[in-house]
């Protein structure tokens, strides 16, 4: 079983937004803190992202995503962070309640003081761009591809041709081609490169794939399987311009066509989105329009260094542990009155302590059935009695009254509960 | 004859514009770099270009089959192929730690080849 019901922080995603917030979150002074993952192991997308250039802001050091993620995992571990994997989050409500399904728990529902929302984004794909065609096999997102070549170990083909003009698709393209592919080229429909400048040098200059801007594809071939693409330049309004058409024989086609937030947990949450980041509104403390519900990394707007997506997400963890610590703290300031033995309800429901030391408070309550004998109305903190008093008899018609005195004060504020039983004398 | 060289710089991600005033081989000047890094970039590359590679290596009885592994610094541009060959020969066995040396002193450049992660067993 989980080793609480219910957390200061829990963090949705262990990508390095979250990896941070877990972080920040226990060095801010949150005591439960708990990190949800649906894969198999921490650090998200940039386990899969095994090139260099991670680092060099944060760390000053130049590290593959795997050895930056890795760092920050240990840092967290350190901090005794609960940590869960293989357990999807699958609802969220606007009171921070979570529905997980977990392969090991099953279905389980936590509750949580603040939530930091980190699920990172995910790749556009054919449907939302709209290339007509059958549907052949060999037709992917450039980093479904990035997964299978760099941790399951297997080639999406040999002849490659990769639609747009990201950092996914550039490093791939350089991938690929270490790996003995032949990327045949990169085609942008925009009219300038829509990843970093450094990627266009030491992923496709440096091993002389050419890159095509104002062009796209209008057609694919092949049924089964990609045989080639019909490529075609465009003018400043996207339009085909005719007899500019080209067939490029390929077995392999690569979409690098954009990444969007994650958002769809967020909506469930009642957390509103912003329509131009696709990311929820977020104000300096990285909190939602919901209260308690925070987020940081790409589930915000993509970032295109890794390293902001740290620092967003050490923002963001230091504020839900503040929200998190305000809220125990006014919990802690009352004491909740439970119905025991033979009591239906008890009014109040709950106690501030502070006005207990300054004066008597009454509690009254209806039983559940009668005791034709004396009783004594007992309130007790689990173990030891704090007051009682006696009754003749107690009936359901009739209200029973106790008062609980300012003498009372010092044994009530150590008490996590007040519970209330009416016992024959 | 002095000529101008126009290209980017790498060394980090801001992927300056840089423009290189050349005579027979060596630097007279650099304008556009940002920061004194991309000076000595502009040096290097006109001079002996180097890159960081990054690949995978198999590995036996791993949670995952691949290893990811990186050089520890850039090895000279002309060299990648046969650094990747000689790297593609590694077999490792699981569990490795990060930053282990995975290879030594690659084709004889000084430079190691590290794993990029830590890699326990299979359960
Ligand atoms: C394919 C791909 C390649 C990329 N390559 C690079 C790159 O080379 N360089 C770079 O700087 N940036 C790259 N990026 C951007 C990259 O996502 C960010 O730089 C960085 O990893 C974002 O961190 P994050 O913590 O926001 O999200 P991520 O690293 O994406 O982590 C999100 C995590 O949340 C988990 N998750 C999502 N929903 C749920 C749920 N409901 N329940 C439980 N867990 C959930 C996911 O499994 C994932 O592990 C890439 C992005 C993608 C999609
Ligand atoms: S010149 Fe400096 S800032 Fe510009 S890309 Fe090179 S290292 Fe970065």
């Amino acid at each position: 079983m989980l080793a609480k019901q219910i957390y200061d922080v829990v963090i949705v995603g262990s990508g390095p937004g979250g990896v941070a917030a877990a972080i920040e979150a226990k060095k801010a002074g949150a005591d439960d803190v708990l990190i949800i993952e649906r894969d198999t192991e921490l650090g998200g997308i940039l386990l899969q992202c095994i090139h260099n250039g991670f680092g060099l802001e944060l760390l000053k050091e130049d590290l593959p995503g795997p050895g930056y993620a890795q760092h920050f995992i240990e840092e967290m571990l350190s901090l005794h962070v609960e940590v869960l994997l293989n357990t999807m989050v699958m609802d969220i409500t606007p009171q921070r309640h979570l529905f997980l399904s977990s392969k090991e728990h099953g279905y389980v529902e936590i509750e949580a003081r603040s939530i930091v929302l980190a699920m990172g984004c995910r790749e556009r794909t054919r449907a939302q761009i709209r290339i007509p065609g059958y549907r052949p096999n060999g037709i992917y997102t450039a980093g479904t591809a990035q997964r299978w070549v760099n941790v399951e170990g297997y080639m999406p083909g040999k002849e490659v041709v990769i639609l747009g003009s990201g950092d996914i698709g550039m490093i791939m393209a350089r991938r690929l081609t270490f790996e003995g592919a032949h990327v045949e080229r990169v085609l942008e429909i925009q009219s300038y490169l829509s990843g970093l400048s450094r990627n266009l040098v030491q992923c496709l200059q440096d091993y002389d794939i050419p890159l095509q801007l104002n062009h796209t594809i209008k057609r694919i071939l092949g049924k089964n399987r990609v045989e080639a693409i019909e490529a075609v330049q465009v003018d400043e309004k996207w339009n085909f311009v005719p007899g500019t058409e080209e067939i490029i024989p390929c077995d392999t086609l690569l979409l690098s066509v954009g990444l969007i937030p994650e958002n769809e947990l967020s909506r469930k949450a009642g957390v509103k989105l912003d329509p131009i980041t696709s990311g929820p509104y977020v104000d300096e403390t990285f909190q939602t329009n919901v209260p308690g519900i925070f987020a940081a990394g790409n589930v915000v707007h993509v970032y295109d260094l890794v390293d902001w997506v740290s620092e967003a997400g050490f923002s963001a963890g230091k504020s839900a542990a503040k929200y998190a610590i305000a809220l125990r703290n006014a919990e802690a300031r009352y004491t909740p009155l439970v119905a025991g033995k033979n009591v239906r309800y008890v009014v109040p429901h709950k106690l501030d302590k502070s006005t207990l030391e300054a004066e008597d408070v009454r509690l009254q309550m209806r039983v559940t059935r009668p005791i034709e004998q004396p009783v004594w109305v007992e309130v007790h903190d689990g173990e030891n009695l704090i007051t009682r008093k006696a009754e003749r008899y107690v009936r359901p018609g009739e209200m029973v009254t106790v008062v609980l005195k300012t003498k009372n004060y010092a044994d009530v504020a150590k008490a996590s509960k007040l519970t209330i039983d009416i016992n024959p004398r | 004859m002095a000529e101008e060289v126009n290209f980017i710089c790498t060394a980090c991600p801001q992927g300056c514009a840089l423009t290189v005033l050349m005579e027979n081989g060596e630097v007279l000047g650099v304008t556009g770099n940002s920061c004194k890094k991309g000076l000595d970039y502009a040096n290097a590359e006109t001079s002996d270009p180097r890159r960081m590679v990054a690949t995978t290596v198999k590995i036996r009885n791993g949670f995952h089959p691949l290893l990811p592994v990186y050089t520890e610094r850039p090895v000279p541009k002309p060299m990648i192929p046969q650094v990747l060959a000689e790297i593609r020969k590694v077999e490792l066995e699981a569990p490795v730690v990060m930053k282990t040396v995975v290879l030594e002193n690659v084709l004889g450049t000084g430079i190691n080849v590290l794993a990029s992660r830590s890699m326990p067993a299979k359960k």
